[in-house]
This record gives C-alpha cells, structure tokens and sequence, in this order.
C-alpha cells in the first residue's frame, strides 16, 4: 500500500511528488509512460521557463533536470516506461510496463498529472485532401528537438499558440522557410514575448482573423488556402491567399487528458476539460487530486509547479490527517467575461491563510477591474492593466475575506478603459 | 502460370483471392497501392446491410442478403470486429411511410429476416435519441457494423497464409490473351495466368478495356464523413439512416466497432480518386444528420474523410465473364452493399469459374481461423499473463487506444506486412483515436524503421510518396 | 517615441521607449523591463536555444542554450557553429559545448544531462 501514487512524470507529477515528501509522506510512486521523466518538458529546448518559480530564465530540460535532481533527494519510487491503465474509485491503480508487467497497486492518495494533448485536424474539420505533412506542432516539436529529423521544409503555421510560435523560430533556425502564421481570433493565442521573439525576429506574417480553408496536395502537402474570417468566424469570400508548402503545423489549442478521471466517475468541468477541483486541488473523489494541465491547460510551467506543490502538501495532509477540510463548500463561478476558474470549490475551512485562484478571460481587455462578489456584496476586487485570454490570470483570496462569502463567489471582469 | 490472377485488393479481390484459397489452385493477387485495402474499402460507412434496398431479382439483392449472413460467422472465424447492432431508416413524412411500405416489401422479397415498421415513438423507444420529428420507421434486426479494412485484411491475409500470392505496388499496364489464357504486365513484371479477375474498383472499367472491348463506364461517386470521439460512440445503438434518395442510401448516424460514432456520406460525382473533403459537403452531411440525430456533439469530431464509390452504369454489380475475352472476369460496379455481399460475390465468382473449366478441388489443410492479440480488450488476469509471456505487450505504444508494442510488432509480422504509418494503424489501431497519432507517429515511426531496416525519410504516412519526414537536423547538410 | 512589449518575462509590460531622452522606459513593471526597452532599441540580443549531435546517448540530439544573450543580428552565426558539433554521452546540464560563439563571449552549453 502506499501513501501515493502519482500519475504521470511530468513538471506536475514531479512537483506534486516532491511536496508529498516535504509534507511527510514516505511511501510515494511516480509512474510515468516515457522512458525518462520531465515529460514535455524535455522537447521545450527553448528558454523562458522558471521566472516565477527560480528566478532565473530556463530552458524545458533544464528546469525538468532541476526537479528530477530534487526527487533524486528524496526516497520517491519511480516507474518508468509504465502506463496508467485504470484508476478505480478504491484508490487501486492499474498499470502496465514492459520490465514491471501488469501491476495493481493501491494508494491511500492519488494524484493525477496527465498533462495534456493537442487539438488535431480533425477537431477542427480542415475540409480539402489528406496528404502527409500535416502535424500538430507538438509532434513536430519532437521530431526537430529529440529525434533530429525535420518534418518539413516550407512551412504554414495554423494558430499562434506558444508551441506554434515557439515553432516557427526553431523550424527557421534549423533551415525551414515559414511562410505565415495564421490565427483564427483576433488576437493571439500566444505569450506575446513569443509573438516578438518568434515571430517578429523573422519577419515571419500573423495573420489574425485568418483561418486555413482548405488543404491541398495528393501525397506530400502541397498548397494551404488562407481566408480572412468575419465575426462568425466564417471566411469572407475574396479574401482568399494560397501558400505553397510541403508543411502545416497546427497549434489549435490543447486538451486535459482524462480519461483515467473519466474512468474513475470523477466530476469534469466541461470548461476546463478538467477534473472539477477544491482549493487544494482534491477531485469530487476524496483522496484523489488533480494538477497542472490535467486539471486546466497552462501556459506557464511556474504556476504548474505551483499548482502541484498545493496538491502534493494536500496529499500528504489528507492521509496523515486522515481526512480532508470539512465544513461549508462555496462554488466559484466565473461571471462575465471569465471562462472558467480553478478551483471551482473552495472550502474555507480548508484554506490557511489565502485561497489561489486561476482564470482566463474570454476577449482581450484593457484597463480593468477582476471583481470578486458573493450574492449582492463584493468581497474583493483587482485593478489589472491588461487581460488576454492567452495569458493566465491569478488572484490570491485571503481566509478572511472568503469567510464573508455565502455559498457561491462570481468572479467577473468590468473593463474600465478601451483597450 | 497462374490459375487465377486477381487484379485489385479491396474488399472485392481479398475476398475472391480468399473463396479461391480453399481450392487446390495457383492465385496471386496484384494490388497497385503500396497496401491492400487502399480504396473504397478504406474510407465508406462499414455496414453490412440487411439487404432491404436492392431491387429484388438482381445481384446486388440475392449477394447482399447472403454475403450478411456468411458475415456472421466469417467475422468470429477470421478476428474481424462485428457488431451485429441492427438498423432503422426514418421516415419523417406521409412520402417517407410509403417508401418505407416498400423497402419493407422489397425486404421481404429479398428474403430479411425480422424487419418490421415501428411508430415514431417506437422507434425512439429504441433510440432515444432520435428527432422527435420522426413519424415512422423500418427496424432491420440483421443490419451490422463492421471494420471495412480489417475485412479485407483479414481475407487477404487467410488467402496468403492458404498459399495465395499477394504483390504490392504492382499496378497493371497491359493484359493480352495468349493461348493458355493471359499475360498480365505491370510494375512488378509479366504474369500469366489462365483465368484473369478486374475487382480494381474504380478503375475497373480501365483494367476492363485493356482485355476487352469496352463494355461499361465507372463513374465514380464521392462521399464525405465525420468521425467522432468515442465520448459520442453511444449517440446511437444503431445504423441510423433516413429514407434512401436517387443519390443511394443517405447520411447515417452510426456506432462504429471501434466504439466512435461515424456521420455521413453525402453522395456527388468526382475524379477516380479524388478524397479531399469540402466545406459544402461536410456542412451538408452535419445539418442531413442532425434532422435524424439532432443532438450530435460535432465538436468532438476526430477525423473528417472521404471514399468514392465505384458506381457502374445501371444499377447493379457487374459479376462475369466479360463479353469477346474468355476468361476475363469481371467484379466490377462494386459500390453499396459491396462490403456486406463481398464473400458471397466471390462464391458466386468461384461457382462461374468452375462452370468455365476450373477445377474446384478442396483443400484438407484449408486454414478458416486467424487470431490477433487486442491487449484492451484482455481481461486483467489475461493482459498480465500475456505481459509475463511477451513484455511487448506491457509497452503501450497508442495511449488513446491502449495499442502495445507487442501487437504492432505482430503486424509488422503478419502475413502482409504493413509498409506505411496508415497501414500499421489498420492493422492495430494505433493513431486511430482522439490525439489522431499525434503522440503514437513517432514511435510507429520508430518502430517500423527498427523492424523494416529503413530510415525516417523512407517512412510513409500512406500511399508512395507520402513522406513523412525530411533530412537530418544539424550537418544533415541539406539545408541552408 | 516608441512602444515595445518587454519580453524579458511572460508578463509582457507594455513599454514606452523615449528614444529623444536616452532612452528612459515607462510602463515597466521591474527594473529589468526598463532595461530590455534600452537594450531593445540599441542593441537586441536574444538567448538562442538549439541542439547538437550527440553519440551513445538515449537521444541523438542534445539541447543547448547560450549562457547569456548574444546580438539577434548573429543568430543564424551562432547556429551554423554547432553544425560540426558531436558530442558523446555522457554530457552534463552546463557543460560548455562551444566556446565563445562568434566572438560574443557567450557560450553554447548543454542543458540537459544525457
């Protein structure tokens, strides 16, 4: 039996892990489908990575290499090349590897790190053929950054994610010709430091209210046909470019894997994608926690290890205290101009001193204000120059004034100047 | 010399090399594709019809019905997914009761077994989630669902391991009569043979021409799907379809046996083999099949395709010794129910061969049993008993379909060896999911490069000349 | 007068630049915003992050960053010089891979241990 097994060897897992055992838990499991731990991590070479959490600017490795030595310091048992098959409600872990063979393993605790995957082609119904050179940019990533190998030569990009953008700077320097990036919003998906860095640097187009209207080429990609989009999001006839390409990456967005929560009857927020969390990342399954972009998709490692961190402690606080926060449980809603919160729940029995809450917003804001209301009062309220849904926000709700809430908190924007 | 060269491996020649494989003869197979089952059977709506459409009289109506029901136990014998789900074609008008009144008639001329007309709200009973639009309804107990490539393979494979010949990448130039039958030449050389089969599909009038005077056009018709995530698989228990038009058998709503949700075809004239989906036709297959099941979650959409289907003129298949060329056969026009009447088309074919002069002699040895290990579906106590045995099977390769090494290494072993990343997929599944072999394509790639001794840019995602990818990163030299 | 968006974190502070009074920067929100607008308009230089070859290792590739900015103008210099590099496992996160690239003082070091 142990006291927790964590799925999956990512930044979260690993992170999440390490807390564990700060917080006193001795018999802690990491199992992980990869050969080596770090997850994504180890094909994002490029920097930018630990602001927040170090202090210092990162690449991918290196910052997985950082909490890979801190889990080398502790008595953590990891399993690698091992995949997650089931997790029941009992807390049983299923899973299956090559040199462990098909194993059953029961945990007091469990926290789920999965990660996330990308939105495919196929989510996004690209009429026109269906030839190979048509990737999703993480795939691409891999190829270039771990395995060598260029996907391509001429390049298009669809969306301007952060993988997307960070790809179109790698597949340059490495010899590529990228040709244009193309973003169905009016704004970027991305962090705008990739948006100067990756794209601006050189010279490669965005294209914003753009969308790829057909695919074109029998075997290898051949063209991409590009339209302006209204505001339905339909392209406007006439509008249309033809881009000659061998190449399409696409970087449409990233979806929380869970279908072991799924599996386990565990309550998914049909917002986040993600399990429906507590303030301290517990699932609607007792004993079962969820963190980092399993939970909710993140653009920033540093608030993945925060994330996790908090969930690692209530692990650890849940089976040695045996049991978690009782008492009265608030909903958090996101009001206008919010897409969704995480958590969902916040139990103020179960928060110390302040509550951390994540959202993203759903159009770009200039000067506002991130209200936080409760029935008719407003508990707490936020001045920020500059919102982006691109961009994770957070805001930090301390006990005392959560304690004035009533069963549910809103939390809304009212945008105060024009952007 | 060949007794029987077949010329195509869709689900038509897999199925005539396969009924030939029991007989004590000398067949091959020339597939022009690097793969079989590359055509029309790689991309339709992967039914087997009960056999209510079809005009009764003609092939299509006895082969159908007969070719379903050889199915039932063909599929359990050969490892091939099946499920036998049943039908229902809605009717949402007075217009629409009257020709489900003569589809059910044409059924019973046709001999299906249990059809029945329903209410609109028995049909829903059955479905809850159909319109509440529908006024009425045909039930066909017999209608299944299968998996059109795996079909194929599966006859293909069962006819190599009998002893049949299969050549890939042997597309056909010329055939010429010679005195003991024919000379086929192509890519891969000369073949003689005695008796020669055209199932090319939609190049069947092509391959027809070379061997004989010109009897027939294909015209080829294509249509366009969805498929969705199995968190829509349960939409529908099963085949949906609306009232057939002149244009065939309609958009359907269907569970596939891979537990997704299939939705489509529309129906309209193209290039031979033009599969390029389009914005027109795939909002017309959503908002057709939204009038059945209005409740379809589309953005969980997976993957959109199309097939063409190999239309013929008149309206039924095109099974025979072609007029002016002794010993050319046709199986020809194989468009709906193609799929559901293969193994009795070729029990037909064969039963024409042997009245020109084949001597049908059984095998003792004949081989009717194929098995692949599916490590998702193995029970607990059966998935560590396999992973003890082999420890391939512990390494999962697709996390969306829970595919192990193990079992691609068993395709990249079977008795016609995958060459591309699409080809490993239909053989095990891998990249078949929601992440679309976003994670799984490079350890396939992997993988097929250690097993086959090739390098990544030898790697194709499908056809010849879908490369993958491109020279080496970093002193790879080749680029700027 | 110009506006940058300082890239020197993820935040991205909406810089004003006044090129006619040496360069002071407003709309930072820490002091070394202020100085990435400075630097921005005078000299940019970027942390460039690659791979080389690597032998005997679980990958072939190794990633490798420079240890501090080096002009944007010498990136495509920078790259071409891992191109002859080929390392043998075992490398270790830090260890210098090429020296002094393009004469910039930076170096490429590796940033994993493989």
């Amino acid at each position: 039996m142990y006291d927790l097994i964590v799925v999956g060897g990512g930044p979260a897992g690993l992170a999440a892990a390490c807390a564990a055992w700060d917080g006193g838990l001795r018999r802690i499991l990491i199992v992980e489908r990869d050969r080596e731990l770090g997850g994504i991590l180890n094909q994002c070479i490029h920097n930018g990575f630990g602001l927040h959490y170090f202090k210092e600017e990162l690449t991918g490795p290196e910052y997985a290499g950082r909490f890979v030595k801190l889990l080398g310091e502790t008595g953590v048992e990891v399993r690698l090349d091992t995949m997650v098959l089931e997790v029941t409600p009992e807390r049983r872990v299923h899973m299956v590897g090559k040199a462990a063979g098909y194993r059953v393993e029961e945990a007091r605790s469990v926290i789920l790190a999965m990660g996330c995957r990308e939105r495919t082609r196929g989510a996004i119904a690209i009429p026109g053929t269906r030839p190979a050179g048509v990737y999703t940019a993480g795939a691409a990533q891999r190829y270039v950054n771990m395995e060598g190998r260029m996907p391509g030569r001429r390049v298009v990009i669809l969306g301007s994610g952060d993988i997307g953008l960070i790809m179109a700077r790698r597949m340059t320097l490495e010899g590529a010709q990228v040709l244009a990036c193309v973003e169905l919003m009016p704004y970027s998906g991305g962090l705008n430091r990739n948006i100067v860095q990756c794209l601006h640097d050189y010279g490669i187009p965005l294209y914003l209210s753009h969308t790829v209207t057909e695919i074109r080429g029998r075997d290898r990609l051949e063209q991409v046909a590009v339209a302006q989009v209204d505001k339905g999001r339909n392209p406007i006839p006439g509008t249309e470019m033809v881009f000659d390409c061998d190449t399409l990456l696409l970087s449409v967005g990233l979806v929380p894997e869970n279908e072991l929560t799924r599996q386990a009857g565990i309550e998914i927020d049909p917002r986040t994608g993600g399990a429906v969390v507590c303030e301290n990342m517990e699932t609607s399954l007792r004993g079962v926690f969820a963190c980092g972009n399993v939970a909710h998709v993140h653009d920033l490692v540093d608030f993945v290890t925060a994330e996790s961190q908090r969930a690692g402690r209530a692990a650890a606080r849940y089976v040695l205290d045996a049991g978690a926060a009782e008492g009265p449980v608030l909903t958090v809603r996101g009001g206008d101009g919010v897409t969704y919160t995480v958590p969902q729940r916040i139990r103020p029995a179960g928060v110390e001193r302040a509550a951390e809450l994540f959202f993203r917003v759903n159009r770009v804001c200039g000067g506002s204000e991130v209200l936080v209301t409760s029935g008719e009062s407003q508990i707490a309220r936020f001045p920020r120059e500059h919102l982006a849904p691109g961009e994770m926000e957070h805001i930090i709700l301390p006990r005392v004034l959560l304690d004035r809430a009533e069963e549910e908190i809103t939390v809304s924007i009212r945008e105060v100047a024009a952007t | 010399m060949y007794d029987v060269l077949i010329i195509g491996c869709g689900i038509s020649g897999a199925a005539a090399a396969f009924e030939l494989s029991k007989y004590r003869l000398k067949v091959a197979v020339l597939e022009k594709e690097n793969d079989v089952s590359t055509g029309t059977t790689k991309a339709n709506s992967a039914i087997l019809h009960a056999g209510y459409d079809p005009e009764p009289g003609t092939l299509m109506a006895r082969l159908n019905v007969r070719g379903s029901a050889l199915a039932r136990t063909l599929c359990p014998a050969l490892d091939i997914p099946y499920r036998p789900c049943g039908s229902l074609v809605l009717g949402f008008s007075e217009a629409d009761r009257a020709s489900l009144q003569a589809l059910w008639q044409r059924g019973r001329a046709n001999g299906v077994p249990g059809l029945a007309l329903l209410t609109g709200d028995q049909a829903r009973a059955l479905e809850g989630g159909l319109s509440p639009s529908v006024t009425c309804a045909l039930h066909a107990p017999t209608a299944a669902v299968t998996s059109p490539w795996e079909y194929c393979l599966a006859l293909a494979e069962t006819a190599v391991r009998n002893g049949a010949e299969v050549y890939l990448d042997a597309g056909v130039d010329a055939i010429a009569k010679t005195p003991g039958g024919w000379q086929v030449s192509g890519r891969r050389g000369v073949f003689e043979s005695r008796f020669v089969i055209n199932a090319a599909g939609v190049f069947a009038d092509r391959i027809h021409d070379l061997a004989a005077p010109h009897a027939y056009a294909i015209h080829p018709s294509r249509g366009q799907y969805f498929l969705l995530d199995k968190a829509e698989g349960d939409r529908v228990g099963r085949v949906i379809f609306q009232c057939p038009g002149p244009a065939g058998k309609g958009v359907l709503v269907a569970p596939t046996v891979h537990g997704n949700l299939i939705v489509g075809p529309n129906a309209e004239p193209v290039e031979r083999e033009d599969t390029a989906t389009t914005a027109d036709g795939l909002r017309f297959v959503r908002e057709t099949a939204e009038k059945s099941v209005p409740a379809i979650d589309f953005r969980q959409s997976i993957r959109n395709f199309a097939g063409v289907r190999a239309h013929a003129d008149g309206d039924d298949f095109i099974i025979g010794e072609a007029a002016g060329a002794s010993g050319f056969f046709d199986l020809a026009g194989i468009c709906s129910p193609g799929l559901s009447a293969a193994p009795a088309m070729a029990e037909y074919l064969v039963e024409l061969l042997g009245e020109k002069g084949l001597e049908l002699e059984k095998k003792a040895d004949f081989i009717c049993q194929r098995r692949r290990i599916r490590f998702h579906e193995l029970d607990n106590a059966e998935k560590a008993a396999l992973v003890e045995q082999n420890p391939a099977y512990g390494r999962i390769v697709c996390r969306c379909e829970t595919i192990s090494e193990g079992e691609i290494l068993d395709a990249l072993h079977s008795p016609i060896p995958p060459r591309s990343v699409d080809a490993v997929k239909r053989r095990c599944g891998p990249g078949m999911g929601r992440c679309q072999g976003g994670f799984c394509g490079p350890r396939v790639v992997e993988l097929l490069c250690r097993e086959l001794g090739l390098s990544p840019e030898q790697i194709v995602q499908d056809r010849a000349g879908t490369q993958m990818l491109f020279e080496e990163t970093k002193g790879g030299g080749a680029h700027v | 007068m110009r506006e940058l968006i300082c890239i020197v974190c993820p935040k991205g502070c909406r810089l004003r630049v006044d090129e006619a009074h040496g360069c002071a920067v407003t709309g930072n929100g820490c002091p070394r915003g202020a100085e990435y607008g400075k630097i921005e308009l005078t000299n940019p230089t970027r942390v460039v992050t690659s791979t080389v070859r690597i032998s005997r290792a679980a990958h072939p590739r190794c990633p490798v960053k420079t240890d501090r900015p080096i002009p944007r103008g010498l990136i495509f210099a920078a790259m071409a010089a891992l191109e002859a590099v080929n390392l043998t496992a075992p490398v270790r996160t830090g260890q210098v891979v090429v020296r002094d690239v393009c004469g910039t003082g930076a170096n490429f070091v590796a940033t994993r241990d493989l």
